[in-house]
């Protein structure tokens, strides 16, 4: 499918520069670093979340396990999906009850992404807190969530498409907003 | 890779690519069954019914688990508590059923055919948990993904499987289902529970079994079928015994590193030793777990997403 790109927002630079800044926040406000684990949404929340356990690491030397969540069975909207999702496996070793639980994930929108995601953790254990960083909050929410760290806030028309790209994934780092093709 | 099917009747009219979204799927979901809180809510709201006119207590309860972890509810009928004593027939009582309005069926029944039957005529997503000697797509499933899980690859794998090939719907499954993903197989049995017809179907044919072990990585034993016994294929279960049981002495004919499969119920001491059955080279008890995963993959594929207008 077509699609015209309408904006580059974010560089491999700026991204990294966001990451760092959120890093410093979550240091500030985690005293307990021992008690943190990172949880990413798949797919892009798992390497924003490695790359924040990596600064963590260069930062306080300290190990920050990260873990993968797969929301697709904990959706909302599943009987009305029209193209069915592929299920992935969620990966966490690690015990997250009583823990500090940082949740990451590319882009805040609806927020029903971030409900299921809360959903299942909860079906995994009882954390002690659980925090949300995001690289873009576009707007547009549909439930009461809030983002704890935000990489940028980004005010979109519900028609425009936020695509965060990683190098792990999609051989760069940028953000783009974009556009479908008018359908004729 | 999506699935668009709306029944799950047979392996033999399956793609690769579906068998393996079916497998993929199941591995994703196999962790849920290790959590502390063994459910997700994904099919809630969903009725299923496991209408069961033969005797299971693995697939029915496999089923069942499968569809509770999902929080789909689920209903298990069995022909002996049912009108079908009253002579209700197969259609009746299948429409009977649908005006509770379930959302699937899962059928085992002592008719090659009947879930195909049962397709033609209900709004429900059938599955086939079973049908005559026909087929067991389910048990086909969960042993390839037991088989992918120890042998990584499935093409110039040797897979031999023995016994009584003529009445086992597992084995017709099986045959298919590892045919079409590049597996070599070499059916094993006395020529009256292995008709000449079976090389029809491009697979190894052998009576002696000490020869057919020569280099297999995968050994399927089959359950001699009592029940089916009447007719008497083999003059008696002692010959059976000293010409088809997996003993120790046998396996050794086999790859050092081959696994032992077995759909279960075992009889002992028939055609699989106790001490064999037992093994670490057996991996029976990791088919009832991954018969689980199968059939949570498959209720979710076919439960999942929008009901699709078009029944194939």
């Amino acid at each position: 499918m077509a699609e015209k790109i309408k904006a580059r927002v974010m560089d491999a630079a700026k991204i990294k520069r966001s990451l760092d800044r959120m890093t410093t926040e979550i240091l500030e406000r985690n005293r307990n670093l021992k008690n943190l684990v990172i949880i990413g949404i798949r797919t892009r929340g798992i390497y924003l979340g490695k790359r924040i356990a990596k600064l963590i690491k260069d930062l306080e030397n300290v190990e920050i396990p990260v873990g993968v969540l797969d929301i697709t069975l904990y959706r909302d909207d599943f009987a009305e999906l029209e193209t069915q999702h592929m299920v992935q496996k969620t990966e966490i070793d690690f015990p997250i009850s009583k823990k500090d639980v940082l949740l990451v994930d590319d882009v805040l929108f609806t927020g029903r992404t971030i409900r299921a995601a809360m959903d299942s953790l909860f079906d995994l254990g009882r954390p002690q807190t659980v925090q949300l960083l995001v690289l873009i909050d576009r707007g547009h929410r549909e439930l009461p969530i809030r983002p704890d760290y935000v990489g940028k806030v980004l005010p979109t028309s519900k028609r425009e498409v936020v695509q965060v790209r990683l190098t792990e994934v999609d051989d760069v780092d940028e953000v783009l907003i974009t556009e479908p093709a008018e359908l004729k | 890779m999506e699935f668009k099917r709306r029944h799950l009747l047979g392996i033999q009219e399956l793609e690769v690519s579906e068998i393996m979204t079916i497998l993929d799927t199941a591995e994703s979901l196999s962790e849920i069954s290790t959590r502390e809180v063994k459910k997700v809510p994904t099919l809630r709201g969903k009725t299923i019914i496991n209408l069961f006119f033969e005797p299971s207590t693995r697939t029915r309860s496999s089923f069942e688990l499968a569809a509770k972890r999902l929080s789909a509810d689920i209903v298990n009928f069995s022909q002996q508590t049912s009108s079908v004593v009253k002579g209700e027939s197969l259609k009746d009582t299948v429409l009977n059923l649908e005006a509770m309005n379930p959302d699937a069926l899962v059928i085992r029944h002592s008719c090659s055919g009947a879930p195909h039957f049962v397709s033609t005529f209900c709004r429900s997503h059938v599955i086939n948990a079973g049908d005559g000697s026909h087929e067991h797509p389910t048990q086909a499933l969960l042993d390839a993904l037991t088989i992918r899980q120890h042998k990584k690859n499935f093409p110039n794998l040797k897979v031999v499987i023995v016994g009584d090939i003529l009445h086992s719907r597992v084995a017709r499954s099986n045959i298919f289902l590892l045919q079409k993903v590049g597996a070599s197989v070499t059916l094993v049995g006395p020529p009256s529970l292995l008709p000449p017809e079976f090389g029809q179907l491009g697979v190894q044919i052998a009576h002696n079994l000490d020869k057919a072990l020569e280099g297999a990585d995968v050994i399927m034993m089959l359950r001699i079928q009592r029940e089916r016994q009447k007719a008497n294929y083999f003059p008696s279960l002692r010959e059976y015994r000293n010409l088809y049981c997996l003993t120790r002495e046998r396996f050794r004919l086999a790859k050092k590193d081959a696994i032992i499969m077995h759909p279960g119920p075992i009889n002992r001491g028939i055609e699989i030793s106790s001490e064999m059955a037992d093994s670490v080279k057996s991996v029976i008890l990791k088919q009832v777990e991954n018969g689980i995963a199968i059939r949570m993959a498959v209720l979710y594929l076919l439960l999942g997403g929008k009901e699709r207008e078009t029944a194939d």
